[in-house]
């Protein structure tokens, strides 16, 4: 029975079928207006622009285009909506209406996880058990805060801000809507939200739920367009605070912009996180871990697991174990039940990905990419591992938002903490280890927001999420995550 | 012994377990794997009470799934105590099936180690094509590893060309971290197979359990060259948990472990489920239980 090869075949004479989540539920509308005051209005001049599949490069829907007009026109109906309703009224009724919002969406869950899908590309696995999930969680979450604001903050009063003006990415559409209108609502503020222009549909469908939630007019606003209307609104002057969730150089302007305004501003922004696997980890475990920390939601993702850190003794066990692991991502139809891996979100992001995989390759590093056959039409990637890196490569410091895994490998403790810190982000982190003592030693030494042991890309609307450093200042999540919302007094 | 110690994380194996069961197993992909689950089956009767006409019975079942669909695969083994060997050697002697017989004071294995091999060799004798031994689970947890090793290594000798599945019992090892240096013990003694339970102590088999089995098996796979066997054995009724178990063999070992030479369900009333399943893929309907014979 010997075998002198020790390779696994993954290509098995049972392959599965097909098993393409439905469609037919899904409603979405061919042209989509503004959400101003709690009617969908066109825009003030008339433009429009669509929205695609990145699955099939099909269009979905026109999503009108907010100008100069129409974001003042979703200021003044927050700001009215704000000083006569929605800041005057008990804070137990705001609760309700949050309430109302959260299982409005669990009611509508396979319909927001299909749309999420069809427009950004991910798997239809993901959007249902974990994006739409967290997103009523978290609505559910600072729902229940509404009413004990008085708690919060021990020997202080939190007031509200008054009208936010709130701009998210394309990685998590209606999760980041949720993250940055739950704690506004629950505070008492009023909000604009300005979706990424790739993935709009997801938070106009909420714009639906909202209104069926019979929310006060004018208390959420959502209006579409890309970066022109995103500066229009960080740079409107009866706006009180700024929340931003995406790429750190439009953070920095944005700090430049509000610089001396007095609005108050919170900033997401990039990642570059380091995870850590020691010798005494439990191994299939923490390749899982790494799978899901570079491989989740296409690697688009903020704290991605993006530089791995082996230590020497395990290092080719772990990344033989990762190439036959990454054999067995299912790579294709973002519908399909059983795919892992769905499309890039859009043309512009897979050039970015490309280029990064080329400059890895000049720069010496050592490829690997799963063998899986991407579709023709729409924007696809194959999962991808680099070895033969150092701190210095490029594809380690700098930011792919992609299916791409940097690889370097440490001998000490001291040598992994200094070089997981060497980098101008500070996001998150993962450790592995079955020691844990390894764990609180390594944890406390590095400078991120969230640090996950034995774990990774694990959320909870009760734990708060933000960046040290270039990441991002203000927390989302949690107690945490109210604070941006409020001055305290 | 060569080995070191794998660390096996709990709630990273039951999230793993979670992803690999959450496949959606539709039309053809399901015909497939059920008639594969079939030939996989050790179909089993470990009872006080068997008798001669029941192990006739189960037998001839064995060899007669569901005659009025010719191309259905058989079983691949029939499970048995030790006196029943010659019995169903009789029946099944012009098969294909094999004859599994649990031996080694099975199923709490507390009896001397040479009263275990001549049990092994009677069975062996009588016509036995595999061999289920138990690990000895009290010197196991007392930490006496080499016993438990050697102990495996002088059955593998008794079994001569008999396959020897080694029966870990689990649900009497309680952690993962112990199933996985068991399972490593075993491979290295000479287990062909590793068999998660005797179906006597609750729990039997758990998919995260047979999950850290199977990882091993691929460990050492990787080490040696060597295949080794997996058998998960009791609690496992149902076609849909069984294609769960297929996926996790699937995704963790590849196309070369999709066979009855490397993998087995222990199971009793699976094979009737998956008949029922089979053929409501290929007629449409479900049809009443007692269309399937229930030896």
């Amino acid at each position: 029975m010997a075998s002198t090869t020790k390779t696994l075949d993954f290509k098995t004479d049972w392959e599965y079928s097909s098993a393409p989540e439905s469609t037919d539920h899904i409603h979405i509308e061919k042209k989509n207006n503004l959400f101003i005051n709690g009617e969908f209005i066109p825009p003030a001049k008339g433009t429009y622009f669509k929205t695609i599949n990145p699955a099939n490069e099909e269009k979905l829907a026109d999503v009108a285009k907010a100008e100069l007009a129409d974001v003042d026109k979703a200021v003044k109906a927050a700001r009215s909506a704000y000083d006569k309703v929605w800041s005057k009224m008990e804070p137990a009724e705001r609760g309700k209406y949050i309430y109302r919002i959260a299982r409005l969406i669990q009611e509508h869950a396979r319909e927001f996880a299909v749309i999420e899908s069809l427009d950004g590309g991910k798997p239809i696995r993901e959007s249902r058990d974990i994006d739409i999930p967290l997103v009523s969680a978290h609505f559910f979450y600072y729902a229940g805060w509404a009413d004990k604001m008085e708690y919060a903050f021990p020997g202080k009063q939190a007031k509200s801000i008054g009208v936010t003006g709130q701009i998210i990415p394309w990685n998590f559409p209606l999760l980041m809507a949720a993250w940055k209108i739950a704690p506004a609502l629950a505070t008492g503020n009023t909000v604009i939200l300005k979706p990424a222009e790739t993935t709009p549909l997801t938070a106009l469908k909420l714009a639906e739920i909202i209104q069926e939630a019979d929310l006060p007019p004018g208390v959420v606003n959502i209006i579409n367009g890309a970066g022109k209307t995103g500066q229009a609104l960080v740079e409107h002057p009866d706006i009180d605070k700024i929340a931003f969730t995406g790429s750190t150089e439009v953070g920095k302007l944005i700090m430049k912009t509000v610089a001396g305004t007095g609005k108050k501003f919170t900033l997401e922004l990039g990642g570059k996180a380091a995870n850590i696997i020691f010798e005494d980890a439990a191994i299939d475990q923490a390749v899982e871990g790494i799978i899901n920390g570079i491989f989740f939601n296409q690697g688009h993702v903020c704290c991605a697991g993006s530089r791995l850190f082996v230590q020497e003794s395990i290092a080719d066990t772990i990344i033989s174990k990762l190439k036959d692991r990454m054999e067995t991502l299912i790579v294709g139809d973002p519908l399909d039940k059983n795919t892992d891996i769905g499309a890039i979100n859009s043309k512009m992001q897979l050039d970015k990905i490309k280029m990064y995989v080329e400059i890895g390759k000049k720069e010496g590093g050592t490829i690997h990419q799963s063998s899986c056959a991407l579709p023709e039409k729409g924007y696809w990637h194959a999962p991808t591992l680099f070895t033969d890196l150092s701190q210095s490569h490029r594809i380690v410091q700098e930011e792919i938002f992609g299916p791409v895994l940097a690889i370097q490998t440490f001998r000490t403790v001291d040598e992994v903490i200094t070089k997981a810190n060497n980098t101008p982000y500070g996001l998150s982190g993962g450790v592995w280890t079955d020691k844990g003592s390894k764990i609180f030693k390594v944890t406390q030494a590095i400078r991120s927001g969230v640090l996950w042991a034995n774990t990774f890309n694990t959320f909870d609307p009760a734990s708060p999420f933000g960046g040290y450093k270039e990441s991002g200042m203000g927390r989302e999540g949690g107690l945490e995550g109210l604070m941006p919302y409020v001055n305290l007094v | 012994m060569e080995m070191y110690i794998n660390h096996i994380d709990q709630v990273g194996t039951q999230e793993r377990v979670a992803r690999l069961f959450s496949r959606s197993i539709k039309k053809e992909s399901k015909i497939h794997a059920l008639k594969t689950v079939l030939s996989m089956i050790d179909l089993t009767t470990l009872e006080g009470k068997d008798s001669p006409g029941k192990v006739k019975q189960l037998c001839y079942k064995a060899a007669h799934l569901h005659d009025q669909f010719p191309d259905l695969p058989t079983v691949a083994a029939i499970c048995v105590y030790p006196t029943m060997v010659p019995i169903a050697k009789k029946v099944l002697e012009k098969t294909d099936i094999n004859i599994a017989a649990v031996a080694t004071a099975f199923p709490s294995g507390m009896t001397s180690l040479d009263y275990k091999l001549d049990e092994v060799k009677m069975v062996v004798d009588a016509g036995a094509d595999e061999v289920d031994m138990v690990i000895s689970r009290g010197k196991f947890l007392r930490g006496e590893y080499e016993y438990v090793a050697d102990e495996i290594a002088q059955v593998k000798v008794a079994c001569g060309t008999a396959h020897l599945k080694v029966i870990l019992e689990t649900g009497e090892l309680v952690t993962l971290d112990n199933v996985r240096f068991a399972s490593d013990i075993a491979m290295v003694a000479g287990a062909d197979f590793i068999k998660t339970s005797t179906g006597k102590v609750s729990p039997a088999a758990t998919p995260p359990v047979a999950l850290v089995m199977l990882e091993a098996i691929r460990d050492y796979y990787k080490k040696t060259g060597k295949k080794i066997g997996m058998k998960p054995a009791g609690g496992i009724s149902k076609s849909k948990l069984a294609i769960q178990y297929l996926v996790m063999v699937k995704e963790t070992l590849g196309q070369d472990w999709l066979t009855p030479d490397l993998f087995r369900y222990g199971a009793s009333s699976l094979a009737n489920d998956v008949l029922m399943q089979i053929l409501k893929q290929t007629t449409g309907v479900y049809q009443s239980g007692n269309y399937f014979s229930i030896d």
